[in-house]
């Protein structure tokens, strides 16, 4: 169990304390396996959002047992928690794009974070990683001259530059048409695939339900259907 | 280049270009750090020029030790001191001259309109060449006639246009006090705070024109050393020698006796030093606001930044040194600006105005540190940057 990319055990989460504690997690078990790609479906306040921000090492783990990329998130400290984020690729709703870069500065900023690479080699790599999502000819642009779809691209191979171990995605189809949304995430699911990368994607759109290789349904805090799988067996990746 | 550099030049990069692209914020950034900076400039200009018109007298004359009295606060209101206090100086070897200088205030009239103002006198020895005031070498033997003064020429524009009626008519007569005078030259001195207009003329003129005051007694006395003398060793003999009713001084340590004056013992200082702190407060307020919505309206990006592992400090950085490049790029046209403001000023004021390097560096580093201080104070709201809000 320790070399899954993810490994949640008995994880309990609350907003508020004391009187005024709410839980929105109760004993949530999940595990990804290497280069899975699992989407987690359930309506709103059911609790996927902030499953996926515990995992994505964005909020302090109150309960349970939630181990990230070998790293155990429950008491872990700040610097380790901001460390581990850089192994970690976020495609959020909106592209969430730096409006004054262009789209390879705006990769090439995963990349400031690495520690080795000359600005050259960041920039040859961010064109580069443009290329395979079919932007390599739009570097120059700023965010503000690209479609919905080519942003969320750029996002993706933002994401995907540092060679993240872990992708997480929030809704990344919520502000793009039928059309575009799968495309980026038939995208998403290749390159995620060519480099062994697992995805855990929150989703309300079934229209990309087919890129999955699993999917988790949750309600009321808890994980109710693991698509005929159990949660601890998954099926590597493929 | 090392990590160690790239901790500060990446974010320095980031902030330069999330200024760049928004041109019309940066450019009201900049003219308000701009704006500050003029006024600081001007503040302590004019402040330095006041004080150095104040003590401008003292500083043109050519002597290497003075003697003053003790309870003499300023030299427009001098007290009055033996003149014997001279001839004892004379009794060490290495004076070689001891010159007694008069100073009083009477009232000028106005030879074009008749108005009448106060005007500072300074009387002395014509032949002992203390005075180091411009034009006054061809005038020396026209002042030893009776009743003759040179006038400043820097005089404020009150005292009338005594230049033009010199040009049109050569030495005339004017009124000084209650006494008729020949005006035979023009000389430059300098208004004060003191003294809007200065006459000088010889120490027998002086006598004829204050005629109520005890003959005995003189305001300041020059001292010249023979030539390779020690002045220190020279004071430290002096202040031997003399009685309590006078000090002995230094010619750097009596403008500094002067500029103590209006520096401490009015509040000339503190109107100064008051202006340039308002100046500071509304640059710092101004570049705070310009930060503080970048920040505000740039948070989903910056909490994007957190989430891909960028630490709070690096944002921190980024913050900062936009700050210091608003400081810098606001410094410079500041610079430029307070320059010609200097000169047209200056012109019009009768001040002193002049641009050293000292201030311009004492300038920038208060700039520096509002710009500092704001971006300390804007940093604050990256808090509200928070990635797990961004799901």
């Amino acid at each position: 169990m320790d070399t899954m990319p993810v490994a949640v055990r008995g994880l309990n989460y609350s907003y508020g304390t004391g009187d005024m504690a709410r839980p929105v997690l109760r004993d949530i078990d999940l595990t990804l396996a290497p280069g899975e790609i699992v989407l987690l479906t359930g309506p709103s306040g059911s609790g996927k959002t902030t499953l996926l921000t515990l995992i994505g090492a964005l909020r302090a783990v109150q309960q349970g047992s939630c181990a990230v990329l070998g790293q155990e998130l429950l008491g872990a400290k700040e610097a380790q928690r901001v460390a581990l984020r850089r192994r970690i690729g976020f495609i959020f709703q909106s592209h969430n794009l730096l409006g004054f870069l262009t789209a390879r500065q705006n990769v090439a900023m995963a990349l400031e974070l690495l520690p080795g690479l000359t600005e050259a080699g960041r920039l040859a790599r961010a064109g580069a990683m443009l290329t395979s999502v079919g932007l390599g000819d739009r570097g120059e642009d700023r965010p503000d001259r690209l479609s919905g779809g080519q942003r969320q691209r750029v996002a993706v191979a933002r994401a995907l530059s540092a060679d993240p171990g872990l992708i997480l995605a929030d809704e990344p189809t919520a502000a793009l048409d039928r059309q575009s949304g799968g495309d980026v995430v038939r995208l998403l699911r290749d390159l995620a695939k060519q480099r062994g990368v697992p995805i855990l994607l929150v989703t309300h759109d079934p229209r990309i339900l087919d890129v999955a290789d699993r999917i988790v349904a949750m309600e009321d805090g808890r994980i109710v259907q693991a698509d005929g799988r159990t949660a601890s067996g998954p099926r590597p990746g493929g | 280049m090392k990590p160690g550099l790239n901790a500060l030049f990446l974010p320095l990069r980031l902030a330069w270009r999330q200024l760049r692209a928004e041109k019309a914020r940066l450019a009201s950034a900049i003219a308000g750090v701009m704006f500050a900076c003029v006024l600081v400039f001007m503040q302590l200009g004019f402040r330095a020029a006041l004080f150095d018109s104040a003590s401008a007298l003292l500083a043109s004359m050519r002597a290497d030790i003075f003697l003053m009295q003790p309870l003499t606060t300023a030299s427009f209101r001098p007290e009055t001191f033996p003149r014997a206090r001279a001839s004892q100086a004379l009794a060490l070897p290495e004076v070689w001259a001891a010159v007694p200088i008069y100073m009083a205030q009477t009232t000028w009239r106005n030879p074009e309109n008749g108005s009448r103002r106060a005007m500072q006198l300074i009387g002395f020895d014509m032949e002992a060449g203390v005075m180091g005031f411009p034009g006054l070498a061809p005038l020396l033997e026209a002042l030893k006639r009776p009743d003759t003064i040179a006038f400043d020429r820097r005089s404020r524009p009150e005292f009338g246009n005594v230049a033009r009626l010199l040009a049109e008519r050569g030495p005339f007569q004017g009124q000084l006090g209650n006494h008729r005078v020949e005006i035979v030259g023009l000389v430059e001195v300098g208004a004060s705070f003191g003294a809007d207009g200065n006459a000088v003329m010889s120490e027998v003129n002086f006598r004829r024109l204050t005629t109520n005051r005890v003959a005995t007694t003189v305001d300041l006395v020059a001292i010249k050393l023979v030539p390779g003398a020690n002045r220190d060793a020279a004071i430290a003999r002096l202040r031997q020698v003399m009685p309590g009713d006078v000090m002995v001084m230094s010619q750097p340590q009596l403008v500094a006796h002067e500029r103590a004056y209006w520096e401490n013992g009015t509040p000339i200082g503190f109107i100064f030093a008051f202006g340039s702190l308002m100046g500071l407060i509304v640059g710092m307020v101004i570049v705070y606001q310009i930060l503080f919505s970048d920040i505000a309206s740039h948070l989903r990006e910056y909490a994007t930044l957190k989430a891909m592992g960028y630490s709070n400090g690096f944002l921190g950085r980024a913050v900062l040194s936009a700050a210091l490049l608003l400081a810098v790029l606001g410094f410079i046209p500041g610079l430029g600006l307070s320059w010609v403001l200097y000169a047209v000023v200056g012109k019009a004021t009768f001040l002193p105005l002049a641009m050293d390097a000292i201030r311009a560096v004492g300038v920038f580093a208060l700039i520096f540190s509002m710009c500092a201080a704001a971006g300390f104070l804007a940093m604050r709201k990256l808090r509200d940057a928070n990635p797990a809000d961004m799901f």
